[in-house]
């Protein structure tokens, strides 16, 4: 009787939920499909919880391989661009993890929006290559939808972190974001929510083909894409990422503290 | 075996009858959906989600058998609702009777209100026992006769004949609500009627159909701020200007008509803040408020959850005056009750004539009844195999611990197919009615 109670499980039961609700006699019922994304949200929330302290711990494993290998290879006699650029690899996680506010006070280096820039360099890292597939990501801040090559894990930790770190790094963003909460239907909302629409559609087309079982990648991608509705949910999730990505950003911040005073 | 009941412990509850089909294959459209007694408790109405109506009438007390109410036989049966299509959005519209309201009589005829997810109607009930005889122009048949045969005139009689019950719609509210309609309630001023859907309440008047007065409004200019819907209304019993809305967050809100036209601004607000230890990744599901009932006092009302019954004082926001459990052991098993979809069961509940004891449903076709005095709680049971005319029933207990004692029943061998939704209680006796999948079983008091 008792059933998984983890979050990815509870995950793709809402969204098949969600899904057969479209072909259900009598039209989509709301009052159900709210409480659905309610626990949806909530698993999601979870998910991503774990995820980033995974993501966190592995971080923390190779900083500090890379740190000592680092101490190892490291000769005093070696220019400062070497240097520079092997604190450059290991700075990379750290500043990936971090929120844009940092990475724009370490260097002032922007030559794009903090998300996106943020976005590549997450993905180009190989540490994570194994777990590589091509996917899909909605910036849950700009509500720009990218296709990305690399790193399916990344993106997770790269939307809550987007989410998580959008009222504090780009508050210009997040202005935007809460004008447009507050105003309703502002013209670059539509057209986000049409694309995001359209995708969602092909996400539907491409599960309910051959195999109705989303798999791990699916999940996240869907969760990605369904980040865009119900936004007046995801205001209290981003709120509660914040909390918990705080304590870990700032952690983290003191490792790549030491690794740069070093 | 005392129950609760009528405010004394002395109320022992028998089978009476049981209505419908006794075949384990559940047709779709012999679900019942709803269950309301009339005002004077003689009439049952019942409501299907094949769009039928079928109303059961109490016989009168038989001076053989003065110990036992009138057994509740078929009165009228009619189609109240068809399914229809919306070309517009391309959705098709269940006939499922929703809600079945009635209104206080004023003269020979009943009437009711039903309504399904878009379309509420009012229609007439009334009995014709006479019909007239002797016409000139027509046979007894009903074949016109030759004009040219007709050598006399005679003036027609009426004549008894067999009773016959008639139902004919009287008035259509039709078109004004975009999402399911979920309640109706009748005005205690016998004009007016709310109706509510998941995120408008709408006021009409019972003899104009082509305008109804929104009075409540929770839809948020943008729909992806949505967090909550309606999720019931009911007017007070006798403060005309005085409805309340239960929501899905599990908030009650009471609102004065006089205050606004628009009553968006509650008068009051009950709300119980939740306990942070039971916090699940269903808390929002199981503290969403499936019915609320007024007392018949008016100075109470009660409200259902997935897990509880709730009673709440008007004067008192900030919590209820009693928490019932309905069945605390299923909150251990929320994540199957997901999975399988029970746990978006909507529940109903109901007071007793006196407001003493109130009742609610459960799993496994077990009810429940509290009884507020006493304290005490029972769990009965809807079965054919308890169905012997006049038998008392037995409480039934759930064991919950790991050692089940005789005649307990676990809780992993309740059947979640079989949930009795709704209930109704007689406006002034104890007798009850309770609905099953498709069966609609009438328990009384064993009266000494």
């Amino acid at each position: 009787m008792e059933c998984a109670v983890d979050a990815q499980s509870l995950i793709s039961m809402s969204l098949m939920k969600i899904h057969s609700s479209r072909t259900q006699r009598g039209g989509i019922k709301l009052h159900k499909n709210l409480l659905v994304s309610y626990v949806l949200r909530n698993a999601r929330q979870l998910y991503i919880k774990e995820k980033y302290a995974e993501i966190y711990r592995m971080q923390q494993y190779e900083e500090v391989m890379a740190v000592c290998s680092g101490i190892q290879e490291l000769d005093p006699l070696e220019p400062l661009e070497q240097q520079g650029a092997e604190d450059a690899e290991p700075e990379q996680p750290g500043r990936a993890a971090l929120c844009g506010e940092e990475s724009r006070a370490a260097g002032g280096r922007e030559p794009e929006p903090p998300e996106p820039a943020y976005y590549r360099s997450c993905c180009m890292e190989d540490q994570f290559s194994q777990n590589c597939n091509k996917t899909t990501v909605l910036d849950l801040d700009t509500h720009v939808v990218t296709t990305v090559e690399n790193g399916f894990l990344h993106q997770d930790c790269c939307c809550a972190a987007a989410a998580a770190a959008a009222p504090q790094c780009a508050p210009g963003a997040a202005a935007r974001k809460r004008k447009v909460d507050s105003a309703g239907c502002s013209p670059d909302l539509e057209e986000p929510a049409d694309y995001t629409a359209g995708r969602k559609r092909l996400k539907r087309e491409e599960c309910s083909g051959a195999d109705c079982s989303p798999d791990a990648s699916n999940i996240s991608n869907l969760i990605s894409i369904f980040g865009s509705g119900f936004s007046g949910l995801l205001s209290r999730q981003a709120e509660l990422e914040q909390v918990c990505s705080k304590q870990a950003l700032a952690s983290l911040g003191a490792w790549t503290r030491a690794i740069v005073a070093f | 075996m005392a129950g609760p009941g009528g405010g004394s412990s002395d109320v022992q509850w028998c089978f009476s009858q049981v209505k419908g089909a006794m075949d384990d294959d559940v047709a779709e459209a012999d679900i019942i959906s709803t269950v309301e007694f009339n005002h004077t408790g003689e009439l049952l109405a019942t409501g299907d989600k094949g769009g039928r109506v079928v109303i059961f009438q109490q016989e009168p007390e038989s001076k053989n058998q003065p110990q036992c109410k009138g057994e509740y036989n078929v009165y009228s049966t009619f189609q109240s609702h068809e399914p229809e299509f919306d070309y517009l959005k391309s959705l098709e519209i269940e006939e499922k009777i929703n809600k079945i309201r009635w209104l206080p009589q004023k003269n020979a005829a009943q009437f009711l209100l039903s309504t399904n997810d878009k379309t509420i109607k009012l229609w007439k009930i009334s009995e014709r026992d006479k019909r007239p005889e002797g016409y000139n122009l027509k046979e007894e048949d009903g074949r016109y006769r030759d004009p040219n045969s007709v050598t006399t005139l005679r003036v027609p009689v009426l004549r008894p004949m067999d009773l016959m019950v008639e139902a004919s719609p009287r008035r259509v509210f039709a078109n004004a609500h975009t999402y399911h309609i979920n309640s109706i309630s009748v005005n205690s001023d016998h004009e007016t009627y709310l109706s509510a859907d998941d995120l408008r309440i709408n006021l009409w008047h019972l003899e104009i159909t082509d305008r109804s007065f929104n009075i409540v409004d929770i839809k948020p200019a943008n729909m992806e701020e949505l967090t909550e819907v309606i999720t019931a209304a009911e007017f007070h019993p006798d403060q005309c200007n005085t409805f309340v809305y239960s929501s899905s967050k599990g908030t009650i809100r009471l609102c004065d008509m006089r205050a606004s036209a628009l009553c968006d601004q509650h008068a009051k607000m009950f709300e119980e803040p939740e306990d942070p230890n039971n916090r699940s990744f269903f808390s929002e599901i199981i503290s969403s408020i499936s019915d609320v009932k007024f007392s018949h006092s008016g100075r109470y009302m009660m409200t259902r959850d997935y897990l509880s019954v709730k009673i709440w004082d008007l004067n008192m926001e900030t919590r209820p005056v009693e928490t019932y459990q309905v069945h605390e052991y299923l909150r251990s098993k929320l994540c199957s009750l997901y999975e399988n979809d029970c746990i978006f069961d909507k529940f109903e509940c109901c007071w007793n004539g006196n407001d003493s004891v109130v009742m609610t449903g459960s799993y496994n076709n077990f009810f429940r009844m509290f009884d507020r005095d006493y304290r005490q709680d029972v769990t009965f049971e809807a079965s054919r195999e308890n169905s012997k005319p006049r038998s008392v029933l037995k409480p039934r207990k759930i064991s919950t611990g790991g050692k089940r004692k005789k005649d307990e029943i676990s809780v992993d061998s309740l059947d979640f197919n079989k949930k009795i939704l709704h209930t109704a209680w007689h406006p002034l006796d104890n007798i009850i009615a309770v609905a099953t999948t498709n069966n609609l079983y009438i328990f009384q008091d064993k009266l000494n």
